[in-house]
């Protein structure tokens, strides 16, 4: 028993070096070399300085902005230090409450628009920290953005044409927009990789 | 509905493709044939013998085995216990996170060590870079090679002939870890990183917010602090292992460990591929390919049926919804994201709880009810359609002993499978892998139902709450790890109650299996004659599927009608 023991210790402490310590950093030598931008957090700059994370969104509640997806995350929306969803079920009334206020919101802020509202726009995401929306709820907010901001509602739509990610082979996952990357180019704020 | 169809036939088509080749070669490893791996690996597997004192030829009967695995894990729980309970005096802890709470502490070393991940904790709010490093990725290797251990035991029982050698636990623990599971992950890690899965010992990048917010506290705030880790390290084994506990608190919904459509694939795959290879490497190993292809054909006659319903369930919009003017044509979002879809969510839904992964890239809990109540059916069957890596085919062989046990009532005959008779005492040890863990999910429920510290932690009222319960101590007890996360789950109640869970399902379960391999090893081989049932053909096939199928909805559906289907049929 007691020489099992030790075998079964010995055994777990080379496994732990071997794929608790050299593993990780080895991944992480090779990744920092390879892929430093994505290692560290697609962070986009602009002037030579960050402006936010390609794959983390951003919360919006000006007119003159695209607006992301609601999120559940606390004390604050988009709030990158603690991710979380709103895990309320299909039928719980605290989802269907909290979706109507959503509405009535995009409502006011766009009286005329009458079209039925995306639903990803009005749901919260798994992370809370999605960096998309739908191209339905991009087109949604078109004429919004683009009275806010007295511009031609082309312009608006050029700028959501250039964040916008298509399917994978055409088919797999839905084609979405990139909200901050919007944003950006909405201000004429100019992207360096 | 046409791109949902090809895209689920693209992943299936994937899985099955890249599954062949490894298969042949994880026999390869198991049997001692693996040429050019044992050149690279082979001087690094001997230092490790030599160091650790393993005489590498010795065999092992069954109860040196399961004594082996047993002290093994326990000294595993109790280093995973400890280092969370010191990180704070520890090094790389960047962001400074306490000592873990104790309750907290020892349901995650029960939870990483029985390889089901199931998370109490918060991810980049509780555990340290070293704890997630030391604790958790050495366990999500040894735990996804001790389940692939004792399966490489059973298939030894299986042909071994009137002996008692069932191998040596650790170098099957050294050559799955070393041969298989390292090269695996280190590709898919890489692979992860170009795709945006963050790799770095910062705690944190600080960025600017375009439009600054107000925080609850009423002051402004104009940057956004985003988490950062090694995490593309640890969640290429989460995926490959079978173990699926994040990073970070959302898992793979977050954007840092599964950055778009193509990195999503790639980890859903990878959650299937090693359980549904080790189909192909027993067919191999016994001799007889088809055997395995029966097995992988069983498995899939109820996979797809199953990923049908909540592929179709997800993409239905809900109609407490559509009634407040949402649009009622683009399926159910709530929990998802933009990157994946109703689609790709619900296939890797059906995917983590088939095998025993347990990851989520969008919020279970938020699911249609039936979207919900195929994954959480494939969970109660016992974790064994695909598995967790080796626990869900040693499972599924033991589904096939009780088939042709079954077959063999019918027709008067003594039941064989691949010449070993299948006797009283294999059906014992059979009965206990299937009613401990089923017992632990409804006596689990039935409790947590009627005390205060279970129905107050709830997230959800009504049917809802009800099958959030059930899904947990489905998830624990077969060593899934997914939850409909609703449920708070770091209270005294219930970090104790599913840790007790998932100890019963994971070594009650392994230590019958490796006494039946230890009787089966002992056994002569009886060549097949005229009154033998074969057990690769359309008929066994069906079998196998229809016991499954039958002991599952025997226990579950009365528990499940109380659940998902209730909540379902008043969700109109």
């Amino acid at each position: 028993m007691l020489k099992l023991t030790w075998t079964a210790l010995r055994i777990l402490i080379v496994f732990t070096l071997l794929t608790g310590l050299l593993y990780p950093l080895a991944v992480t030598g090779l990744a920092q070399v390879a892929f430093p931008t994505q290692a560290n957090g697609s962070v986009v700059n602009v002037a030579g300085k960050p402006a936010g994370s390609s794959l983390i969104g951003q919360g919006f509640t000006a007119d003159k902005y695209l607006w992301s997806r609601p999120s559940a995350t606390a004390p604050f929306a988009y709030n990158a230090a603690a991710s979380t969803g709103s895990n309320l079920g299909p039928s719980n009334p605290a989802l269907a409450d909290a979706v109507k206020a959503r509405v009535a919101t995009l409502r006011k802020a766009d009286p005329t628009n009458l079209a039925p509202v995306p639903t990803d726009l009005v749901t919260t995401s798994g992370s809370g920290l999605d960096p998309a929306i739908s191209s339905a709820a991009a087109a949604f907010q078109l004429h919004r953005i683009a009275g806010a901001r007295h511009i031609p509602a082309a312009d608006v739509e050029h700028a959501i044409t250039g964040c916008t990610q298509t399917p994978l082979l055409g088919i797999i996952g839905p084609a979405h927009v990139n909200v901050l990357c919007v944003n950006l180019a909405l201000d004429g704020k100019r992207v360096q990789p | 509905m046409t791109s949902a169809i090809l895209e689920c036939a693209v992943f299936l088509l994937l899985v099955i493709g890249l599954a062949w080749p490894l298969g042949a070669y994880m026999a390869r490893v198991y049997t001692g044939q693996s040429k050019w791996a044992d050149r690279i690996f082979g001087p690094i597997e001997r230092l490790i013998y030599k160091v650790c004192g393993v005489q590498a030829g010795a065999q092992m009967n069954w109860k040196q085995y399961a004594g082996a695995v047993l002290v093994f894990n326990l000294l595993g729980l109790i280093v995973v216990h400890v280092l969370q309970r010191v990180q704070l005096w520890l090094p790389l802890n960047p962001a400074g996170l306490g000592n873990v709470p104790p309750e907290v502490s020892w349901n995650t070393a029960v939870s990483f060590a029985s390889n089901t991940n199931w998370q109490a904790y918060g991810g980049e709010t509780t555990l340290s870079h070293l704890t997630q490093m030391l604790a958790l990725t050495t366990q999500n290797f040894v735990s996804a090679a001790t389940g692939m251990a004792v399966l490489v035991a059973l298939i030894r029982g299986l042909t071994g002939r009137l002996t008692t050698d069932l191998g040596n636990f650790w170098v099957d623990l050294t050559r799955t870890t070393l041969h298989i599971l390292l090269p695996l992950s280190f590709i898919l890690a890489l692979l992860l990183v170009s795709q945006g899965v963050v790799q770095t010992f910062l705690a944190s990048v600080t960025v600017p917010l375009l439009e600054p917010t107000t925080g609850a506290d009423g002051k402004s705030i104009v940057e956004q602090v985003i988490a950062l880790g090694p995490a593309a390290s640890q969640v290429a084994i989460k995926q490959l292992g079978t173990n699926g506990g994040g990073f970070f608190n959302v898992n793979s919904a977050h954007p840092f460990e599964n950055p778009n459509a193509f990195a999503n694939l790639l980890e859903v795959v990878s959650i299937i591929l090693i359980p549904a290879a080790l189909c192909f490497t027993f067919g191999r190993m016994v001799g007889a390919q088809k055997q395995g292809v029966a097995l992988l054909v069983a498995m899939l006659l109820i996979f797809v049926p199953l990923l049908a319903l909540t592929v179709a369930s997800e993409n239905q919009a809900n109609p407490a919804l559509t009634a407040l003017g949402v649009d009622g044509t683009m399926g159910n979002w709530e929990g998802k994201e933009l990157r994946f879809g109703p689609t790709s969510s619900a296939i890797w839904a059906v995917t983590t709880t088939a095998a025993s992964n347990g990851s989520v890239n969008a919020m279970h809990d938020s699911f249609m009810p039936l979207g919900g109540l195929g994954p959480m059916w494939l969970m109660q069957l016992g974790e064994i359609i695909f598995g967790g890596t080796g626990s869900g085919l040693y499972g599924m062989l033991v589904y096939a002993f009780i088939a042709v046990f079954v077959a063999g009532l019918m027709v008067g005959r003594t039941p064989e499978y691949l010449g070993k008779k299948i006797e009283a005492f294999e059906m014992k040890m059979a009965s206990l892998v299937i009613l401990l863990p089923s017992a632990a999910v409804l006596i689990g429920t039935a409790i947590a139902c009627s005390i205060p510290a279970g129905t107050g932690p709830l997230g959800n009222p009504g049917a809802h709450g009800f099958s959030e319960i059930l899904y947990a101590f489905s998830s624990g007890s077969n060593n899934n790890g997914s939850a409909f996360g609703g449920l708070t789950v770091n209270g005294m109640f219930y970090t104790t109650a599913i840790g007790i869970c998932m100890l019963i399902g994971r070594y009650w379960v392994i230590v019958p299996v490796l006494a039946l391999a230890g009787s089966l090893a002992k056994k002569k081989t009886v060549p097949p004659g005229a009154g033998t049932l074969p057990t690769h053909t359309p008929l066994f096939i069906a079998l196998v599927a229809g016991t499954i199928i039958l002991v599952g909805a025997l226990t579950f559906i009365p528990a499940l009608a109380l659940g998902p289907i209730v909540e379902h049929l008043a969700l109109r």
